[in-house]
Order: C-alpha cells, then sequence, then structure tokens
C-alpha cells in the first residue's frame, strides 16, 4: 500500500501553490472576487501556461494526460487558497464529458481550447426541483435545437461553450455542444455565497450539436464521481487552511493576558478537528487512489462526500467560534473558508443525501476494507 | 497511490488466517466472539500457540523471539488477530514488560524473563496508577527505600488489570523523594507473592472483576530485580506508554463488531420489518461504517509512513478516535439488544459472561456490560483528554 503523492506529484502541487498562495492573500481575494468575473485571468494565463488546465485530458486529445491522482492535489491546493478560478466547472467537468462522448475532431477543438486557457465550457445540466442523485432532464433536443431552462449552470456566465443534457425523441439523455452566444441562448448570471459564479440559462430553440450517440447517462454519472472525488480533495486543501489559520490563531491572540493556547478548553478542540482533518484526508485519498485504479465506484464517492462534509462542517464551524468576533468578519478570511465547504457541502449530495445512498446498500456487505 | 497489498503482503495476510483458524482451538475464538472469554486459560493457550509459531511477541527484537517483519506486517498481523477472533495477548507481557526488558535490562534478566514472559510461563501485572497518581504518573507516591542488597517497597496501586492472575508484578516507585516528580522514580520487578503484596478487588460497573487494588507493606525486592538503573523509572515508564499507543485503534476489532450488529439487526424483526430497514438504524450503521474506513486508512497512512520506525504524533489520532468508535460500536450493539438488553445473571456475578436462563437471546444479554466496561477504553492508555494533549503539544504547536 502506498498513500503518499510521487516526486513528481509533489513538485506539480507545490507549482500550483505557488502561482495561487502568491496571488491569494485575503485583500486579493475579496477584489478579485468583487469583480464582474469574480475570478483573475491573469492567473488563469498562468495556470494555462504550466499546463494546469489541460491537465486531466489525454495528450491525443491536446492535454498532459494526468490523471486522478493529479487532479487531487491540484484541486487541494486550490481549496487552500480559496481561489475562485473556475478550473473545475469551466474545464474538468465540461472537458471530461467531451472526452467520454464527442469524436475525435471535436475532442481536439473543445479540449485544445480548454487546455489553451483560450475557451472557457460549462455543463448545464442542472434544472429548477432537481435534487441529487435526481436530474429529471425536462430539456428536449429536435430537429438541431435545444429548448429549455437550465438553472444552475455553474461558471456558466463566463463559458464560451455550454455542454447541455437534453432528452431526444426517444426519451434518452444526450449530451449536446451549444455555443453560448448563439441565437436562443438566454443567460442571467449570479454571484454565490462563496463568491462563485454561474448563470441560469434559458435555451429557446438553440443550434446544438451532438455530442457521441447514444445514451450519455453513463458518462455523466462518471464525471459526477470524477467530480466529487475532486470537490472532496478541494475541501480537504480547504480544511487544512482553516485549522492552520485557527491554530496560529489560538497562538498569537490574547485575551485575560495569555494566549488562547493556554485555555485547555479551546486547545482540545482544536485537537477534535485535527482529527477531523486527517479523517477527510485519508478517504480523499482513498478515493483518489480507487479512481485511479479505474474504480469509478458512486459508493466510493458517496463514501467520500460523506465523512469530508461532515469534517467540512465540524472544521468550519469551530475556525470560526475559535476566532471569535473577528471570525463573522469579511476582512478576515476564516469565514470565507466556512462559506466555501459550504457550497461544496451543497454541491452534487450532501452529507444527509449521501448517508441515504450508503444505508440504502447497507445490507450489501458485511464489513467495508480498503483494498 | 495504491490502495492493494502486494501479493507478497497478501500470501502473508492469508498464512496468518490459516494459521490462526487451524491453531487456536475454535471455541476459544468463539468465546472471544461472544465476548466470553475464560480467563485466564483461554488467553494462556492462545498465546501458547501463537508462540509456538512465531506469532506471540513480533514486535519484540529477533533474538528474543521478535520477528523481521515490516510496519505493514505488523498491521496485518494485528488486524488478522481481531478479525479472526483471537483474543488480545496480555498487553502487559507482550506489550509492555517484555520490549522493557529487552531495551534496558541486565542480560541475565533477559534470559531469565524473555522467554518465560513471551510464553506467558509468568503472567505480568502492572503497577503504575495509584489513588493520587492516574494520567498524572508522576505524581506517584509509593517509595521504595534501599536496605543493604534489597529495596523496600512501600504504597498503593491501583488499576491493576488483571492482577487476580499475575505472578509477578513491574512497579514504579520512587527512589529519589527529594528530586522533581519524574526524576526518582525507579522500575522494579517483584512476584506477587512477595511477603507484604496485598490484593484487593475492585467490581466494576458491568460486574465485571477485572482490576484491583494491591498494596505494598515492607516488600523487599531483591536489588537485582531493578531494571536499568536506578532514578531511570521515568524514562522507562515513557518508552513503555509509547508502546502501549500502537494498535490501540483496534480497527479490526471495531469492525467485526459492526458486521455483527448488522446481522443482528437484520435478524431483529419489527412491526416493519428488520431492525436493518430502520432507515434510522441503517443510517446510523453506515455513518459508524465510514468513519471506521477513514480511520483505517489513517491508520494505513500512519503504518506505511513509519518505515523509518519513529513513532508518529498522529498515533495519538488512532488512540483518541479509535477508541472512539469501538465505543460507538458497543453501543450500537446495546441499542440493536434493546430491551432484551436488561436482564443479565445475578448482578453480583464474579463470572463474567453469565446470563440470565430466559428467553432474551444471550448475545443481547451481554451487550450494555460490555458497553458499559468500553467506556474504560477512553481513560485508559492515556485518556482521550491527555491524547488530545498530545496532539496540541505534538502536531499543532499549541
Amino acid at each position: 500500500m502506498e498513500f503518499e503523492l510521487s516526486e513528481e506529484q509533489v513538485m506539480l502541487r507545490d507549482t500550483v501553490r505557488e502561482v495561487l498562495t502568491k496571488k491569494y492573500d485575503i485583500e486579493t481575494l475579496r477584489k478579485v472576487t468583487d469583480t464582474e468575473l469574480g475570478w483573475s485571468r491573469d492567473v488563469w494565463k498562468s495556470l494555462a501556461e504550466i499546463g494546469i488546465l489541460g491537465l486531466v485530458f489525454d495528450e491525443a486529445d491536446g492535454g498532459t494526460g494526468a490523471g486522478p491522482e493529479e487532479l487531487a492535489p491540484v484541486m487541494g491546493e486550490f481549496g487552500a487558497a480559496i481561489a475562485p478560478e473556475p478550473f473545475l466547472d469551466a474545464v474538468v467537468v465540461p472537458g471530461l464529458l467531451v472526452t467520454k462522448t464527442a469524436d475525435a475532431d471535436v475532442r481536439a477543438d473543445v479540449i485544445g481550447g480548454l487546455s489553451s486557457g483560450e475557451r472557457l465550457a460549462a455543463f448545464a445540466h442542472h434544472e429548477n426541483g432537481d435534487r441529487w442523485p435526481h436530474y429529471a432532464v425536462a430539456t428536449q433536443f429536435a430537429d438541431g435545437k435545444v429548448s429549455g431552462t437550465k438553472s444552475l449552470v455553474p461558471a456558466g456566465d463566463a463559458a464560451d461553450i455550454l455542454v447541455v443534457s437534453a432528452r431526444d425523441a426517444s426519451g434518452a439523455v444526450g449530451l449536446y455542444l451549444v455555443d453560448a452566444a448563439a441565437a436562443g441562448v438566454d443567460r442571467t448570471g449570479y454571484r454565490t455565497h462563496d463568491r462563485r459564479r454561474g448563470a441560469q440559462i434559458v435555451f429557446t430553440d438553440a443550434a446544438a450539436t451532438r455530442l457521441g450517440s447514444g445514451d450519455a447517462s453513463s458518462a455523466i454519472a462518471e464525471v459526477e464521481v470524477v467530480t466529487q472525488t475532486a470537490l472532496v480533495a478541494e475541501a480537504v486543501g480547504a480544511m487544512r487552511s482553516s485549522l492552520e489559520m485557527t491554530t496560529e490563531y489560538l497562538k498569537t491572540r490574547k485575551q485575560f493576558g495569555v494566549t488562547l493556547s493556554t485555555f485547555q478548553a479551546l486547545t482540545h478542540r482544536a485537537a477534535d478537528m485535527y482529527v477531523s482533518l486527517e479523517l477527510a484526508s485519508s478517504i480523499s485519498v482513498y478515493a483518489t487512489a480507487a479512481l485511479a485504479e479505474g474504480r469509478v465506484d458512486p459508493i466510493i464517492a458517496s463514501r467520500a462526500k460523506l465523512q469530508a462534509l461532515k469534517s467540512a462542517r465540524h472544521i468550519g464551524q469551530e475556525s470560526i467560534q475559535m476566532h471569535g468576533g473577528i471570525g463573522m468578519t469579511a476582512e478576515y478570511p476564516i469565514a470565507h473558508y466556512a462559506s466555501r465547504l459550504t457550497a461544496i457541502g451543497h454541491t452534487l449530495g450532501d452529507a444527509d443525501s449521501h448517508l441515504q445512498r450508503l444505508s440504502a446498500s447497507v445490507g450489501d456487505w458485511d464489513m467495508v476494507t480498503v483494498g | 497511490m495504491q490502495l492493494q497489498f502486494t501479493p507478497e503482503e497478501e500470501a502473508f495476510r492469508q498464512e496468518l488466517r490459516t494459521y490462526f483458524t487451524t491453531e487456536i482451538p475454535q471455541e476459544i475464538r468463539e468465546r472471544c466472539e461472544a465476548g466470553a472469554l475464560n480467563y485466564p486459560d483461554d488467553i494462556v493457550t492462545t498465546t501458547r500457540a501463537l508462540n509456538k509459531g512465531g506469532y506471540a511477541v513480533p514486535h519484540w527484537p529477533v533474538e528474543w523471539g521478535g520477528q523481521d517483519w515490516t510496519p505493514i506486517q505488523h498491521h496485518i498481523w494485528r488486524e488478522e488477530m481481531s478479525l479472526n477472533f483471537v483474543p488480545d495477548l496480555l498487553p502487559f507481557n507482550a506489550g509492555m514488560v517484555g520490549p522493557v526488558i529487552a531495551q534496558f535490562a541486565s542480560q541475565e534478566l533477559k534470559e531469565k524473563f524473555l522467554p518465560a514472559t513471551a510464553n506467558l510461563d509468568i503472567w505480568w501485572c502492572q503497577g503504575f496508577s495509584e489513588p493520587e497518581a492516574g494520567s498524572d504518573l508522576a505524581s506517584l507516591k509509593t517509595r521504595a527505600v534501599r536496605d543493604g542488597d534489597h529495596y523496600v517497597i512501600n504504597g498503593q496501586k491501583t488499576w491493576t488489570t488483571l492482577g487476580q492472575y499475575a505472578d509477578w508484578i513491574f512497579c514504579l516507585a520512587r527512589t529519589d523523594p527529594d528530586a522533581k516528580k519524574q526524576a526518582g522514580i525507579s522500575f522494579f520487578l517483584f512476584p506477587m507473592d512477595t511477603p507484604g503484596v496485598e490484593l484487593r478487588p475492585i467490581q466494576l460497573i458491568d460486574g465485571s472483576y477485572e482490576v484491583n487494588e494491591v498494596f505494598f507493606q515492607d516488600v523487599r525486592v531483591p536489588a537485582e530485580n531493578l531494571v536499568g538503573e536506578e532514578n531511570l523509572g521515568w524514562t522507562i515508564a515513557k518508552f513503555l506508554l509509547g508502546n502501549e499507543r500502537s494498535g490501540i485503534a483496534r480497527v479490526g476489532w471495531t469492525k467485526t463488531k459492526v458486521a455483527k450488529a448488522k446481522r443482528l439487526a437484520a435478524a431483529t424483526k419489527t412491526p416493519n420489518g428488520t431492525l436493518l430497514d430502520d432507515p434510522a438504524v441503517a443510517g446510523r450503521i453506515a455513518a459508524l461504517e465510514n468513519e471506521l474506513l477513514a480511520l483505517e486508512v489513517t491508520q494505513l497512512r500512519v503504518v506505511a509512513g513509519s518505515a523509518d520506525g519513529k513513532p508518529n504524533p498522529a498515533s495519538s489520532l488512532l488512540k483518541l478516535h479509535g477508541t472512539q468508535l469501538q465505543q460507538a460500536a458497543t453501543e450500537l450493539l446495546a441499542d440493536i439488544a434493546g430491551p432484551d438488553s436488561l436482564p443479565v445473571s445475578a448482578v453480583d456475578s464474579a463470572e463474567e459472561g453469565d446470563v440470565a436462563d430466559i428467553l432474551s437471546p444471550e448475545w443481547a444479554q451481554l451487550t450494555v456490560p460490555a458497553y458499559l466496561n468500553y467506556r474504560k477504553v477512553t481513560i485508559y492508555g492515556g485518556s482521550s483528554e491527555v491524547q488530545r494533549q498530545i496532539i496540541d503539544k505534538a502536531v499543532l504547536g499549541l
């Protein structure tokens, strides 16, 4: 068994750390997330230059040919810096859907553009009233056009191309490529509580190209597992930063003439946060390694999300509490981490829904075992 | 990253499994599974069977019967013991005094004690805690005064686990009352039948009798039974307690309990099906199982990362959270037993594992005593609060 990153993976992680932590102190973060775009084109360019954007795509499609074990440490750094660049939403998710369904020409075109940073994509899937793991997909495809409303499209505001899920006349769910600037595409952008961006998109007979043939449900389900695992890695990074900031605060902040670290009521709770962090970290490593071994397993993804989200709630809430009033302010970063962790908790299934999935099958196995 | 064991490790696991299931008597493993072991016989029989195969003291130095195993192999050994219901080895022998003697004692003492300790020809007990010195071990008051070629020991120990079966005790006593707390302590070995040693049982809340008070009145111990040098006791105690924490997460043990809880819940009928169909029960089991998986990976990360042999401060995490999950599993079983957990044998019965002769199943009757008994695991071996303190100091730098 081996759970450590390889030397190359550590180098990759450190490079991303350099790009993101150099950039994002809290003031810069707030300045950048307050802009209309909500993230930095400069950072995006740097990420493209060091090959991060093409990380998970095959070299034949114009990517760098890395995999889950590279994606996880990179996501960890996005989490650690709460960097707002929509790497997962605008590149990884729609890009992987394209690589799993499209023919070679389309793949080369789309993936090339995503990897170089010249184009952004978004996955338009969620419709009003959808609740993970159920997707109604009422959007229709007929005569080369899609019609319907996708209510929550992460990074949908800035995307150049959209990967849209829709049903054809046979009722099968397919994926369709739509130019975001095409006639019949009407976008309403929004901000999220964690200072990200998205859009509600109404399609009215918008011209669409089908990606591949046949039902795309399994491709969507596979990419969902990859996305959940990536979100868990991001959450672990955010938790790690939260705990570091909190211990630093306990060591420096004085009350009643002594540092907070002299109060056992606080330090013992910090130790419990450490336990939560390590459990989340372990489950993230586990899910990532399983994925790297080719096991695209929704149950493993649910295991990872359940533990990570429990840990995230614990660490997010305790971080604010231990900082006291300062933890409530927008000038101080700690609550921004809690906000991001909460958003991750509400993306692709919360702790309750993942627990529900695991409970439903708990009688199917005797013991859960690693490997 | 790699989740699988190597083929060699897998073969090793299989070899252990075969040994454990063929060499350890079936009825002992069944009693272990049911939580109704016969003391001390089952432990003695098991230890000797393991020792014959070289599996009793693998973490000792090789020249004293240890094995040159990798950390992963040690992990597999521990887990396979639990998963196959091999009773735990007596920790005082295998985990505590054995390694101490091998590390600190004279060649003479090593030859005299180590083979007998490995084979459980000597049953050891631990004389550390005192009424005023539990987790704050350094404030112990038992005195040892040199008198010619003997030490004379006076004082009291408590929480002496399974001391009623013990042949010998290893014991900390203060040899220099003027030195500061940690500095004046020494480590002694002596037989429990030495004149002046008196043992009094303490009955626990589950009706069981596993701990004792031990009183020393002018107990004369030959000076050669001092381990290491005079006043070196604190160093030895720290070494011993460091060993005590390893393997204390007992993930395999908890796994067997959760698996049992599932089987029992599925076999317990309710007006709406079985207990396992109850979403609240299924959810609780699934949640516990998930934390157990996360802890298992954490343990493997610690094990796989500790190839250099240095103790990892994360082992405090394993003790802290591992014991919480052990408790959660015993609690779960008690709740699945529900009203059938109420009857037990006579409350003051000294016989462990006694049950009332009525329709409530035996397993159910044993659940609450086990649940109550397992409150101890977050107290002994360094309480949860002590583990948090270690994490704060050694990991978080607080």
